[in-house]
């Protein structure tokens, strides 16, 4: 089995597919302890990727197109257009910090424990 | 105060200026002199030994990200049209998430020192890494003529130089450093001039915003209200209209670059390079922590910066403001907090700003000269044309040379590039980005089925997609600011690509996956897949 540090391919492969790497990587992928951790990682990126786009672009579509509404006065000259600017500021320093979170708790433990049952059967 | 008296002390001021620049470039040519002498590898070379700690990566990033077109293009479009600059920064910061979330530790676990390593990792090697590293080159090269073409317009306007031979020459010489940078330095080299920078920047900025914040007893308020009054605009400088949104193109127009804004980032190949400098996907993602934390901060300075320049500088018609495009706001605003024009501390606070500034575009361009030439040795070079089979010596060479040609390429095209607005760089680059790389590498990380003419099509079609609604734009020809102002072939409305471009990059990968005949490898898939969440057999740190 190659290692990836040397070249993925021999002379004349290199416009055929990659060749594969290690059937641990197989056996892996079909274990419960992968499916979990995939699915751990699914269902936190994808809900929040959905989230702070449609939060952003929704800002952006009011900027041009709810004038009245962003030009509101809040406290003395700070309007709603710039609270609404703060806080695309806040939601994604929140949401950089559930992601950590989310990972370290929930992440971490199950890929670092896959990771060294991969160097145990292939010896890495 | 009479002219008499002035003289001097502008020259004092200058000597003072030129002498900060030139401490910049004697530590920054140390930093690479001594990185020269730790790089032996390819992993030295192209990732700096991937030994960057998270913190230190951090730092880096933010200091690739925190180019002279924000530090000054939007404290300085603040300066000029008030909340509209601010719109800017709130696109360039929610990007991030994008990297964080889905890119920055899967790109660790499964690259090695390119872009294209990832996108090849299932891929027939030859077609996907020409075409990811045609895109690399092409985006590295427009960011890179906005910080050179910024680099000459910034020294003129510091040192009061209005001569075009002096800011060519500038650019000359701006080139021949980031060459000696890449070539010397290498990845470890950039990264600590990057961090080196990072730091420099956010301790003038703190110092300018704290100095703004102290003039208006640290009310937000009065700040605003000031700045509104002062820029003759009334309430509707603190709205959002003044620069983007005028009629239904205009809004359109906004955007779309508010599209590319947002997703562009992630495709950056000099952003995702960065990553490949840590030793785990664990400190991957803390670098993009630490970035996230800098580059908010930053971006809520600029916020007060450039208010501040609106309320304390002169902005209105023929003021050095106006006629910089706004990109002398931060250093004036330095000079008025500073005491003003003449003062001691007027003076040193405008020296030191504008040093700041040049080696901010100094790692800048290091940095993306690194990513072209890392391009071109490693995909090009050493896997298209030598099929894998060139020595680790030959590849390094190799990058060497290229970081030469690229520079001068750089050069070469910056002279003539200087009427392009910086901005304009800047959000085609990310245009390009968003649309070729950032649909390639979310399908090659999360769409099984995805195989090589889907890569091939969504990169070259995002590219060519992006490029050409350009040169069909009002950037190019049909209005007084454009490029060719006499010609008239400008029958797509928007300045910014995004709107169709994106779409038509994630189209085209669809498009290209579902009609071609190779069937995409499960095996490969899962080895990517496996390899990118947990880390197995990822590229480990290299230990001296």
């Amino acid at each position: 089995m190659s290692d990836r540090s040397t070249p993925v391919y021999d002379s004349g492969e290199a416009d055929r597919l990659p060749v594969h790497d290690h059937e641990v990587y197989n056996a892996i992928a079909q274990e419960s302890d992968f499916v979990e951790l995939r699915s751990r990682y699914r269902s936190f990126t994808l809900p929040a990727t959905i989230a702070f786009m449609a939060w952003y672009l929704l800002y952006v579509i009011c900027a041009n197109w709810a004038r009245d509404f962003m030009d509101t006065k809040v406290v003395g000259n700070i309007n709603i257009a710039l609270v609404w600017g703060l806080l695309q500021f806040v939601s994604t320093f929140t949401i950089a910090y559930f992601y950590a979170r989310h990972a370290k708790k929930s992440l971490d433990p199950l890929a670092s424990e896959l990771r060294d049952e991969f160097e145990r059967e292939t010896g890495r | 105060m009479s002219t008499a008296m002035l003289v001097p002390l502008a020259v004092g001021n200058r000597t003072l200026t030129i002498g900060l620049f030139l401490v910049v470039v004697a530590i920054t040519l140390y930093i690479t002199f001594w990185a020269s002498r730790q790089s032996k590898t390819a992993a030295d070379y192209y990732a700096g030994g991937r030994s960057f700690s998270g913190f230190q990566n951090g730092l880096a990033v933010s200091g690739d990200y925190m180019s002279a077109a924000s530090f000054l293009g939007i404290s300085g479009a603040i300066a000029l049209y008030g909340y509209d600059g601010f719109l800017y920064s709130i696109g360039f910061l929610v990007a991030w998430l994008v990297a964080l979330l889905l890119i920055a530790e899967l790109l660790r676990n499964s690259g090695r020192y390119t872009m294209a390593d990832q996108l090849a990792y299932r891929m027939r090697q030859t077609p996907v890494r020409s075409a990811a590293a045609i895109s690399t080159i092409v985006v590295s090269i427009f960011y890179l003529l906005a910080q050179m073409v910024g680099a000459g317009a910034l020294v003129g306007l510091l040192l009061g130089v209005t001569s075009p031979a002096v800011k060519n020459l500038v650019i000359v010489l701006v080139g021949v450093l980031m060459i000696i940078y890449v070539t010397f330095g290498g990845m470890k080299g950039t990264t600590w001039v990057q961090i080196v920078k990072a730091v420099l920047l956010m301790v003038g900025t703190i110092l300018i915003t704290f100095l703004v914040l102290l003039q208006f007893g640290f009310n937000l308020s009065d700040l605003l209200g000031a700045a509104a009054e002062k820029s003759g605009k009334g309430e509707a400088f603190l709205q959002p209209g003044l620069l983007y949104g005028k009629d239904l193109v205009g809004k359109f127009d906004f955007l779309s670059l508010a599209l590319a804004l947002v997703l562009g980032t992630a495709g950056l190949p000099h952003i995702l390079i960065r990553f490949y400098t840590t030793p785990t996907a664990l400190a991957a993602r803390k670098s993009v922590l630490w970035a996230i934390g800098l580059i908010g901060s930053f971006y809520l300075m600029t916020l007060v910066l450039g208010f501040g320049a609106a309320a304390l500088v002169d902005t209105g018609k023929g003021s050095q403001i106006q006629t910089s495009a706004g990109n002398a706001a931060s250093p004036l605003l330095a000079q008025a907090v500073g005491g003003g024009e003449g003062t001691v501390g007027g003076s040193v606070l405008l020296a030191l700003i504008s040093a700041v500034a040049f080696a901010t575009i100094l790692a800048v361009v290091a940095g993306l000269t690194l990513t072209s030439a890392s391009s071109v040795a490693h995909d090009l070079y050493a896997n298209v044309f030598k099929k894998g089979q060139a020595s680790e010596r030959n590849e390094l060479i190799v990058a060497r040379i290229a970081a030469f040609g690229i520079g001068a390429i750089a050069i070469l095209l910056a002279i003539p590039a200087q009427r392009l607005n910086i901005a304009f760089l800047v959000a085609l680059a990310f245009a390009v980005a968003a649309s070729a790389n950032l649909p390639a590498l979310l399908y090659n990380l999360f769409w099984k089925r995805f195989n090589t003419m889907g890569a091939v099509f969504s990169i070259y079609g995002g590219l060519i997609m992006a490029v050409l609604l350009v040169t069909f734009s009002p950037v190019v020809s049909g209005t007084p600011t454009s490029l060719f102002p006499s010609a008239n072939f400008d029958w797509f409305p928007l300045r910014n690509p995004g709107l169709i471009s994106i779409p038509f990059g994630f189209l085209c990968g669809i498009v290209g996956t579902l009609i071609s005949k190779e069937t995409h490898s499960m095996e490969l898939y899962d080895e990517l897949s496996v390899r990118a969440l947990t880390g197995a057999g990822a590229e480990k740190a290299v230990v001296h």
